[in-house]
């Protein structure tokens, strides 16, 4: 079986797996970090985003294979800055979650929005974040918290 | 879940009035038991635990699936005890039976443990008093508890409660406990911030699909796409050359009311699984006796034969059949709401170890761990001591988890297997499998008499919840879970004669509760057709309700708060419109005002303005948000496609074609909470039923056309 080298938040992992596996499989099951969940396995709900250098994919749609050996993966577990990361800390103050399923993935692309972005308008926000789902509903403290964040980065 | 007042109060024990605890080991003389050697733990009642070094233990006995029992549970047990939730660690309940019922659902958490659990906390806090008075020799009515400890009035003496509680449990468990005034609350009714939620921004926190256990496998399940059909052959050549994949086993998938069969492809990854299930190819046979009304175009043209035809009376003030024939202003319209899959982002799943020294050890997110203790215990033929369940977080649920078929799933194949197995359904199974929110109709009829509304008949028609999964609805019987929400004594609008009937339409398409259960059909029908009599009276709809409700004080100031609040009485310009709803379920009112404007591409949800009424709540924040999901929960049960069946199978299977609710589809959304001192209703699932008719209203004072079948096309 292929034998990965998959540089996860800085640490690098070595996963023996089929070079089909998608991403999401080998972050949860093979590396054993369980905070980017699995959702509904095509790229419908974002629920499994991460950054590839630096960028937001769907690690359900990403399979191994075309993984680049140099490429860096962030997770959930690997953005706080040190302890949380500014967009985290505006989800607690905003009480984003509820159920807090899909927040790993909503989290990663305001992460994301938020590097390229400092200061995102409503319309960025959206576009954005339209790949996300939340079947709470929390949508509107999401976005209300994407724009405290932008303050505090 | 709808939860049946009666059948909670038994379930928890209270039938004496005096003894108002009465949960398991509370009533006991000395109530206080160690619980480990170790730790020295002592349980003063089964909710609360205090250590001597000082930590205190408290039980949530609700699953959190999103809606904050968490905090909301033990809250009510902190209040009383004097400690904030930030002093003590909080641990899920385990199905036992000491802890009472254990089921989210039916809004229930906090009105149901209003009383039990404050009065557990306050006979604890008087237990560790009366310790601390005995210790320094005082009157007990010297000292007072604050923050965890008990302090000595005008003196600098105070002990905590762990240096206390070892003679606080040589005491009896005192039967009625002082109680404080909510006026004194200190963290019931304010804002607090969960403490769960740094855990669920950072990844920590632990769903059931991230229960890891040593030497567990994978299993992805192949469940019949005609749900009901056998299986005539397995070719699973195919399926096992697949790297990583163990087995391929024939299993059954147990619904409450039905058994039917299913393949399991078990291997050392989820990843594996996914890919031999694709592999496998079962040849599965038709079983035309099973289906029943198994296609929609079938049902609802039952539904609609059923419309025509009288139900069966579930109540009846005055004549109403005498009226309506007689009456010269009369209205009658048919309403129509869709099948509804939950769609929580997390499917079903569950982790089972059916050991091999008899024991069985569970990690699942589901609703109700008492239901599922006992549930196992019984599919796998177990002693219920022998049956450990883990309630892990869910994610999502909305009814959807308390109904374990996927749990079953599991415990078949790990006792056939002889191994820890995790079962994942992949979003097509959640989607495409059920059970689903039944697809119901309202038939409604009114009569005005000299523009004032006389006579009101709602016939509830469709799947009976209770008659399909428990096999519980007697022949020529109204479903009374559906009965109550359609009431006279529920909707208050004070018609002279009042009548509710219902018609059953039998389907073999799985169904089941829903966020809100009926009243998220039946608000629909009911409040549109308030709103058709309205402009039949030529009456402002919200006039004519305040006219209806005038002896309901609760209702009616739920709607003038509403009017205030979305500055009701103001015209709205051209291309802009506005309706309202209001309903009561689970013994909260919510009312809803929707905005919309015509735009380029159809026409627009700009803002929805909700009011809820749910008596005393723990956190306002935490109402707030719930109403916020209710409303975009609400929003797409209106206006996206519903669950369809042809050729006896589901139609949607994932995200892109059963869509739920996105970011840009938000609308501004203001909530707006009655403080008053009633007794709490529920949270969780009041504020939805009001939003689909608002909204149909809003577009008949936009377009003059009356929508009456959902979706909208919005």
């Amino acid at each position: 079986m292929p034998v990965f080298n998959l540089n996860i938040n800085n640490k690098v992992y070595k996963i023996t797996a089929e070079a089909d596996m998608p991403l999401v499989w080998a972050i949860r099951d093979l590396a054993n970090l369980k905070g980017t969940k699995f959702g509904c396995g095509m790229a419908q709900c974002g629920a499994c985003t991460v950054h590839l250098d630096g960028q937001p994919i769907r690690s359900c749609q990403m399979p191994l294979s075309a993984i680049s050996k140099k490429a860096k993966i962030t997770t959930i577990e690997g953005i706080a800055e040190p302890t949380l990361h500014a967009v985290q800390k505006a989800w607690i103050e905003e009480q984003v979650p509820q159920c807090g399923y899909c927040q790993s993935g909503q989290i990663m692309s305001a992460v994301a929005l938020l590097k390229t972005n400092k200061n995102p308008n409503d319309e960025e926000i959206l576009a954005a974040m339209e790949g996300n789902l939340c079947r709470c509903g929390t949508y509107q403290r999401i976005n209300q918290a994407i724009k405290n964040a932008s303050k505090m980065l | 879940m709808k939860n049946n007042r009666r059948e909670f109060i038994k379930n928890l024990g209270l039938t004496g009035i005096g003894l108002s605890i009465g949960i398991d080991g509370f009533s006991k003389n000395v109530a206080l038991k160690k619980l480990t050697p170790a730790t020295l733990a002592l349980e003063i009642n089964p909710f609360i635990i205090i250590e001597n070094t000082g930590k205190i233990t408290l039980v949530n006995s609700r699953p959190d699936m999103g809606q904050g029992s968490t905090q909301a549970v033990p809250s009510l047990l902190a209040e009383e005890l004097e400690v904030s939730l930030d002093q003590v660690s909080i641990i899920q309940s385990d199905g036992r039976s000491k802890y009472g019922s254990q089921q989210s659902g039916g809004s229930s958490s906090v009105r149901g443990l209003w009383m039990p659990l404050r009065q557990a906390g306050a006979a604890a806090k008087e237990m560790l008093i009366k310790a601390a008075a005995e210790k320094w020799g005082v009157n007990a009515a010297d000292c007072y508890a604050e923050a965890g400890k008990i302090f000595l009035k005008g003196s600098q003496k105070s002990v905590t409660y762990g240096e206390v509680a070892d003679l606080a449990s040589t005491y009896q468990v005192p039967k009625n406990p002082k109680l404080k005034d909510p006026k004194d609350f200190k963290i019931i009714g304010k804002y607090n911030k969960r403490l769960d939620v740094p855990d669920r921004v950072s990844g920590k926190a632990i769903y059931g699909i991230d229960a890891e256990i040593p030497g567990m496998v994978f299993a992805k399940v192949v469940h019949s796409p005609r749900i009901h059909d056998t299986i005539a052959s397995i070719d699973d050549a195919a399926a096992r050359k697949v790297v990583g994949v163990l087995d391929v086993i024939k299993i059954e998938r147990a619904m409450p009311h039905t058994k039917v069969d299913a393949v399991a492809v078990i291997a050392q990854n989820q990843w594996a699984a996914l890919k031999g299930a694709k592999a496998l190819n079962v040849n599965w046979k038709s079983e035309n006796g099973k289906y029943l009304n198994q296609n929609t175009s079938e049902y609802f043209e039952a539904a609609y034969a059923a419309a025509k035809k009288p139900g069966i009376r579930a109540e009846e003030k005055g004549d109403f059949d005498a009226h309506f024939e007689s009456a010269s202003t009369k209205l009658e319209a048919v309403y129509e709401t869709p099948f509804l899959a939950h769609a929580a982002i997390e499917s079903e799943n569950a982790t089972v170890h059916v050991k091999d020294d008899g024991t069985v050890e569970v990690w699942a997110p589901i609703q109700g761990p008492d239901g599922a203790l006992s549930q196992v215990a019984q599919y796998l033929g177990v002693p219920e001591e022998k049956v450990k369940i883990n309630v892990t977080l869910l994610g999502g649920s909305f009814g959807r988890k308390a109904y374990m078929d996927f749990l079953n799933e599991a415990c078949d194949i790990s006792r056939k297997i002889k191994k820890p197995v995790k079962v994942l359904w992949t979003k097509e199974d959640d989607i495409s499998q059920g059970p689903y929110r039944p697809a119901m109709l309202s038939r409604m009829q009114g009569v005005l008499e000299n523009g004032q509304a006389k006579a009101f008949h709602h016939q509830a028609i469709g799947e009976s919840i209770a008659g399909q999964v428990f096999n519980g609805l007697r022949p020529n019987t109204a479903d009374d879970w559906l009965s109550g929400e359609l009431s006279q004594e529920n909707h208050q609008y004070n018609f002279e004669v009042n009548k509710v009937s219902y018609s059953r339409v039998k389907t073999s398409i799985p169904v089941v509760w829903w966020r809100s259960v009926y009243a998220s059909n039946f608000g629909w029908g009911q409040e549109c057709f308030i709103d058709e009599m309205a402009h039949e009276a030529k009456k402002d709809p919200l006039e004519f309700r305040l006219e209806l409700l005038k002896n309901a004080s609760r209702f009616t100031k739920v709607l003038n708060l509403l009017a205030e609040k979305s500055d009701y009485k103001t015209p709205l310009p051209a291309g802009k419109a506005k309706g309202i709803a209001v309903f009561r379920s689970f013994d909260s009112i919510s009312a809803a005002c929707v905005f919309v404007s015509k735009t380029d591409s159809g026409i627009k949800i700009d803002k929805v303005v909700s009011v809820i009424d749910c008596g005393m709540f723990v956190n306002p924040d935490n109402v707030k948000a719930q109403t916020e999901g209710n409303i975009i929960m609400g929003i797409q049960a209106a206006t996206k496609g519903g669950i369809t069946f042809e050729n006896n199978q589901c139609v949607q299977s994932n995200y892109h074609d059963y869509q739920v609710l996105r970011n840009s589809e938000t609308p501004k959304m203001e909530i707006h909470i009655v403080e008053n001192y009633e007794r709490p209703g529920g949270v969780g699932e009041p504020g939805l039923p009001p939003i689909a008719p608002a909204l149909g209203n809003a577009i008949f004072n936009l377009t003059g056309k009356r929508e009456r079948k959902l979706p909208l096309g919005v």
